[in-house]
């Protein structure tokens, strides 16, 4: 075993001891040479070569062998790539799984290692227990057969919380009997491992699996300089990472969809990395979650709640008169304690009102013109939160005296209160402590808030309901009343420091952050929480899925802020009453430090190793190295030139593609049409019977070689044509014995037929039986050419006639014999009109060439001559015999010369009124 | 001894080669003839010279009687052509002559065609044409075409060729067609014989295009055609300059020695039109006349 490789037969290495060997041995034999026929070798005598340099294999070549050789060594060693390590054991045998968020990244890699483990514990035959740290079986392990957990595999998920470490080392160490333990581990160190590993321990050896890879959580979202910082750690440093964090989120058109990404690089060194994400806040206020990227697990989710929300606050203040006193403008004070934590919408009323913000703030503004009040109430009716701030001019105004104003929490008394002035009796008044059922119940009151000046609630029955703060002598400073969904809160004061120092003091920010006019990072507090219940409304699952938290149960809002984790305080999404927490798995304070294990516990990853035989890979690639030699030593050897280098680039490429029939693709109608369009080339029609084909094409033989001889028409070799198969287009001319046993043709090849006679081919049906046929007379052959015919595109024909073209176009003929003398040759009739030319002894026949010549002469076996150019057949008898095989010759070459020049000759009927028009 | 079947089985594959060669001549000379001498080609053969009074001397049935009956005197036709000059040619057998690279013919094969062409323009134009060699005495028509085919068929087993002198008339031409790769000395001292002997002509030196280019390389052993001669190079490539240098060498002294001679000298390869050879052979012929 030689890390990751194997052999099944490693003595065979030694093999490669034998390669410094062969190499002198290679190195001594210099590439055999080429023995050439060369008539010029007689110039060559007493040359003598420069050097002698070439006498000894190049080095490269050398190597390329030994390369070669050494390939086929290793590769008969039989070598496998990660060789099953057998795991042997016995007993039974306990696998503890953390399964928690942790895991959740690769879950998938842990479940294969997990079924590995657990198909390897069956073969060897042990009884298995399966336990979930994370979800402890209420009592001790259940051994059965690794079967039976395969099946159960599926069904355990990771959860979204940690290992509770009391229980799970009070689970471990109430263990009993011997077992060996196979633990695997989300990797991250927690402080209870030790002591369950020492229980593990206690009952057999442990093993423990864990992932290389480090886990990632993502911190919650910060803000900070209007920016939303996001901060990821990680259990291990060591590598530079990158790591995409999505915002998600709603859209405007209510889709859930990725808001914005941001990527956040880990230094090598560091655990933690951080990115800046600038949003707008309406963009911002929709972020329902961010979430690392391709990371799987809860950890790497991070819901957001209201901290992160920014509230939109429309500040709108009376006129302001008093131009440049900055610290008495109704706003200011709100201004600087909103800041922070809201975004501020300036503007007029009825504008803002269509933006549609959180808050609207009215500092000392009485009264509202009507179009403006019906929308504002229709906007607090809609879930706004309406804050006012009383001043000289509500105290002066007639608002909410009579009737209460709907848009006032309470009636007010004429004119108000002044207290500790100049012209009034008794201190400034402080406020009296929240009650338990103020939202601001549990702030502090601090010593210097005191109110000096206020407006009076009248005193009616719903009073005492509204007050949600009041001064110490009981009378209402802050009164609320709900509008709908929406709220109107007025504090009696001003929103400056004229009437009190409330705005002076922190207890103003406090509170309007309780209103939930601004919000502020959730601090938890458990005594702020104490007695609320809070409704889960969205919870993660260990994979980092937001789910619906459907009918899990409210939990306590201390528990929210001081409990663990765990199945009863699931991370996700907490509505309260005005404003919603998030839980996650990884909080601001999670560091995320790597498992240690002590140095006797063996620590393996999750790979699943599959075992990978090299031995094929090898001796191929030993093949491919002799065929490089090859070719290297015919290069440089100098034989590797002109056509055979071709040849051998084609080969190697085949071989190289490994497609053998590649070559099979190209249709078979390119040599041919390549061989019949080169040259003319006469072509006669298989029929099937050998005898009569070999005649054809030695006729056609015969009378190319007669053209060669006597005309310019120089053909080569005939060629046969398969009617199915070839392509007919290419020849001007076939040849067609007809034999009554030949097969007919397909559709598709008459179609191609027909289409060949249309266009100008044409076809010389032979029927061969002009020496029995004739008159009346049946044969075979006629019988079986009217069959073959019925379905091609025939025009009417005519026993050819004594003035037809073909009677002129080389030789002057009257007749037309082959082997046999029959006149009985049809050809396409002429026109019926066709008329006698004016001095000419022929009629005007400007048609076509005849698609089909049609006899029984037997013309191939006049014209055959065998490869030795002598004649196959006899011809009739003696001197008479051969003028009859001449005329044979005349025929065939005047029907190819009809075929190639078409009408030419007939167009010789006008040359006189040719040359009368042209003025000769 | 032979059978008439075997005879003529015998005849018949000794014929065979003949038509195709005498075909492909014929073919080569039509092309030429079309050419230049295209109204002359029907009905040729008894041109007539001029009419003389007969002498004494002169055979009775040589005089003209049409003619002389025309007159008091008695008169003789004499034809021209009757005065046609002996053409001989030799096309070198040897084995080196077979040799072709690549899709080229084998160099004895255009040689054979060649000299066959000009034979046949040579025939049509009325002179008689025959071999150096005593197989074809000159003579003149078709009949002899077949017999220089015939002759031109065989082959020697020497390496190289000579030229033979044995047949060549006094005062005659000739054709020597050959690649003259071998010793150049019996070359020589046939050229010297032949002008010593009045004879002029032509030497079309008939090379293969790799003759041209030598294009061998690695270590390579050349053999002549019948293997008696061997050379061993380790780097074939190395010698290309040289060897080029020796043929250009040898193609100069041919040619010096041809206009030593009173010869005209062409250097023909296997790869060119062998039209253009026969065109110059043909005005080559024409020039010596």
């Amino acid at each position: 075993m030689i890390g990751a490789i194997g052999f099944t037969a490693p003595w065979l290495l030694l093999g490669l001891i034998a390669l410094p060997v062969l190499w002198f041995l290679l190195r001594a034999v210099p590439p055999a040479p080429i023995r050439r026929r060369f008539p010029g070798v007689a110039l060559l005598l007493g040359l003598e070569d420069d050097d002698q340099q070439s006498d000894k294999t190049p080095w490269w070549l050398l190597l390329l062998r030994m390369l070669a050789v050494a390939l086929v060594i290793i590769g008969f060693a039989g070598p496998v790539l990660n060789p099953e390590e057998r795991r042997d054991g016995s007993g039974p045998l306990l696998v503890v799984l953390d399964a928690t968020w942790a895991d959740a990244g690769d879950w998938g890699r842990r479940a294969a290692r997990l079924e590995d483990l657990l198909a390897e514990a069956g073969q060897a035959g042990r009884t298995v227990a399966l336990v979930s740290l994370a979800d402890l079986p209420s009592e001790g392990p259940s051994f059965q057969s690794a079967e039976a957990w395969s099946g159960r595999l599926p069904g355990i998920e990771p959860v979204a919380w940690a290992v509770d470490g009391e229980a799970a080392r009070e689970w471990a160490g109430e263990l009993e009997g011997s077992f060996e333990t196979f633990w695997m581990s989300d990797g991250l160190a927690a402080p209870w491992r030790g002591g369950a590993l020492a229980a593990f321990e206690a009952r057999g050896p442990v093993t423990v699996f864990e992932s290389p890879r480090p886990v990632t959580g993502l911190r919650p979202a910060a803000f900070e300089n209007d920016a939303i910082l996001l901060t990821a750690v990680r259990s291990r440093a060591g590598e530079p990472a990158t790591f995409a964090v999505a915002a998600h989120g709603l859209d405007p058109a209510g889709t859930p969809r990725r808001l914005a990404r941001a990527e956040i690089d880990f230094a090598p060194s560091e655990r933690e990395a951080s990115v800046e994400l600038s949003l707008p806040s309406e963009v911002r206020n929709r972020v329902t979650r961010f979430e690392i990227e391709g990371v799987r697990s809860a950890g790497a989710v991070s819901l957001t709640d209201d901290a992160l929300r920014r509230r939109e606050v429309a500040l709108i203040a009376a006129r302001d008169e008093r131009e440049g006193l900055r610290l008495l403008a109704p706003t200011h004070y709100l201004e600087q304690a909103l800041e922070p934590s809201a975004d501020l919408v300036d503007g007029a009323l009825s504008e803002v009102i269509l933006a549609n913000p959180d808050v609207i703030v009215l500092a000392d503004v009485a009264t509202l013109a009507g179009i403006e009040e019906e929308e504002l109430l229709a906007w607090v009716d809609g879930g706004g939160l309406l804050v006012r701030f009383a001043g000289p001019r509500m105290a002066a105004s007639d608002v909410s005296r009579e009737e209460e104003d709907p848009l006032m929490p309470v009636r007010l008394r004429a004119g108000g209160r002044t207290i500790g002035g100049a012209m009034s009796w008794g201190e400034p008044k402080r406020l009296r402590a929240f009650g338990p059922d103020s939202p601001f119940f549990g702030l502090a009151v601090p010593d210097e808030v005191q109110v000096s000046a206020q407006v009076m609630a009248q005193p009616d029955p719903d009073l005492p309901d509204r007050v949600i703060a009041s001064l110490a002598d009981g009378t209402p400073l802050v009164t609320r009343k709900r509008v709908g969904a929406g709220q109107v809160v007025l504090f009696h004061v001003t929103a400056n420091a004229e009437w009190s120092t409330l705005p002076l003091s922190g207890l103003f920010v406090d509170m309007l952050d309780r209103l939930a006019v601004s919000t502020r990072p959730a601090d938890l507090d458990p005594d702020d929480l104490a007695g609320t219940t809070w409704r889960p409304d969205k919870v993660l699952s260990g994979f980092g899925e937001v789910r619906e938290a459907g009918v899990l149960p409210g939990v306590p809002g201390e528990d929210l802020a001081e409990a663990e984790l765990g199945p009863d305080l699931r991370p996700g999404l907490y509505a309260g009453e005005d404003r919603r927490i998030a839980l996650n798995v990884v909080t601001a304070e999670t560091e995320l430090a790597p498992a240690v294990w002590p140095a006797r516990v063996p620590v393996e990853g999750l790979d699943v190793r599959r075992e990978t035989p090299l031995k094929g890979a090898l001796l191929g690639g030993a093949l491919l190295l002799m065929l490089v030699d090859i070719l290297a030593s015919l290069w440089l050897s100098g034989r590797l030139t002109g056509a055979r280098a071709g040849v051998t680039a084609a080969l190697l490429a085949a071989v190289v593609a490994g497609m053998p029939g590649s070559a099979d693709a190209q249709t078979d109608d390119e040599p041919l049409a390549l061989e019949a369009t080169s040259e003319v080339v006469l072509a006669h029609v298989l029929t099937g019977n050998a005898r009569v084909d070999d005649v054809a094409r030695a006729g056609l033989r015969g009378l190319s070689d007669a053209l060669f001889r006597r005309t310019s028409v120089e053909p080569a070799e005939p060629i046969s044509v398969d009617l199915e198969r070839d392509e007919l287009s290419f020849f001007p001319f076939l040849y067609w014995p007809v034999t009554p046993d030949q097969p007919r043709p397909s559709t598709e090849a008459y179609a191609k037929l027909n289409r060949y006679l249309r266009t100008g081919g044409m076809i010389l049906f032979d029927t061969r039986d002009a020496d029995i046929a004739g008159f009346g007379g049946q044969s075979g052959n006629g019988t079986k050419l009217r069959e073959l015919a019925a379905r091609l595109d025939i025009p009417p024909l005519e026993p050819i006639p004594e003035d037809h073209v073909l009677t002129r176009t080389f030789y002057l003929l009257q007749d037309f014999p082959g082997r046999h003398d029959s006149r009985d040759v049809w050809v396409e009739a002429a026109m019926a009109d066709a008329e006698r030319a004016e001095g000419m002894p022929f009629r005007n026949l400007n048609d076509n060439v005849t698609p089909v010549v049609i006899g029984g002469n037997d013309w191939a076996s006049a014209w055959a001559v065998s490869t030795d150019g002598s004649r196959m057949f006899p011809v009739g008898r003696g001197f008479a015999g051969e003028r009859q095989r001449e005329i044979a010759y005349r025929f065939g070459i005047n029907l190819v010369m009809h075929v190639l020049t078409g009408n030419y000759k007939s167009d010789q009927v006008h040359v006189p009124a040719l040359l009368d028009r042209l003025g000769q | 001894m032979s059978h008439p079947a075997r005879l003529r089985q015998g005849a018949e594959e000794l014929a065979q080669p003949f038509p195709p060669l005498l075909a492909a001549a014929e073919h080569l000379a039509s092309s030429v003839l079309l050419g230049e001498h295209g109204r002359r080609r029907a009905g040729m053969g008894d041109e007539f010279w001029q009419y003389r009074a007969s002498m004494p001397g002169d055979e009775r049935r040589m005089i003209d009687w049409r003619r002389s009956a025309r007159s008091d005197a008695e008169f003789v036709r004499e034809k021209e052509w009757q005065a046609a000059q002996s053409v001989m040619i030799w096309v070198d057998p040897a084995r080196s002559m077979g040799f072709a690279s690549a899709k080229h013919p084998e160099k004895g094969h255009v040689a054979r065609i060649l000299a066959l062409a000009a034979s046949v323009l040579l025939i049509r134009a009325g002179e008689r044409v025959g071999l150096t060699s005593l197989a074809a005495p000159p003579r003149t028509g078709q009949l002899q075409l077949l017999r220089l085919a015939a002759a031109l068929a065989e082959n020697s087993e020497e390496e190289y060729g000579a030229p033979e002198l044995r047949g060549i008339l006094h005062h005659s031409r000739a054709i020597f067609v050959s690649d003259f790769l071998g010793d150049l000395g019996p070359v020589e001292t046939a050229l010297t014989k032949a002008a010593d002997r009045d004879v002029k002509g032509a030497i079309l030196q008939v090379l293969d295009p790799a003759e041209e280019a030598f294009p061998f390389d690695g270590r390579t052993i050349f053999e002549s055609m019948g293997g008696s001669i061997s050379h061993e190079t380790l780097k074939a490539g190395d010698l290309k300059g040289r060897y080029l240098d020796r043929l250009a060498e040898r193609k100069a002294r041919l040619e010096d020695l041809a206009r030593r001679t009173g010869w005209q000298y062409h250097l023909h390869h296997t790869d060119a039109s062998a039209t253009s050879a026969l065109l110059w052979l043909h005005g080559a012929l024409g020039r010596v006349h």
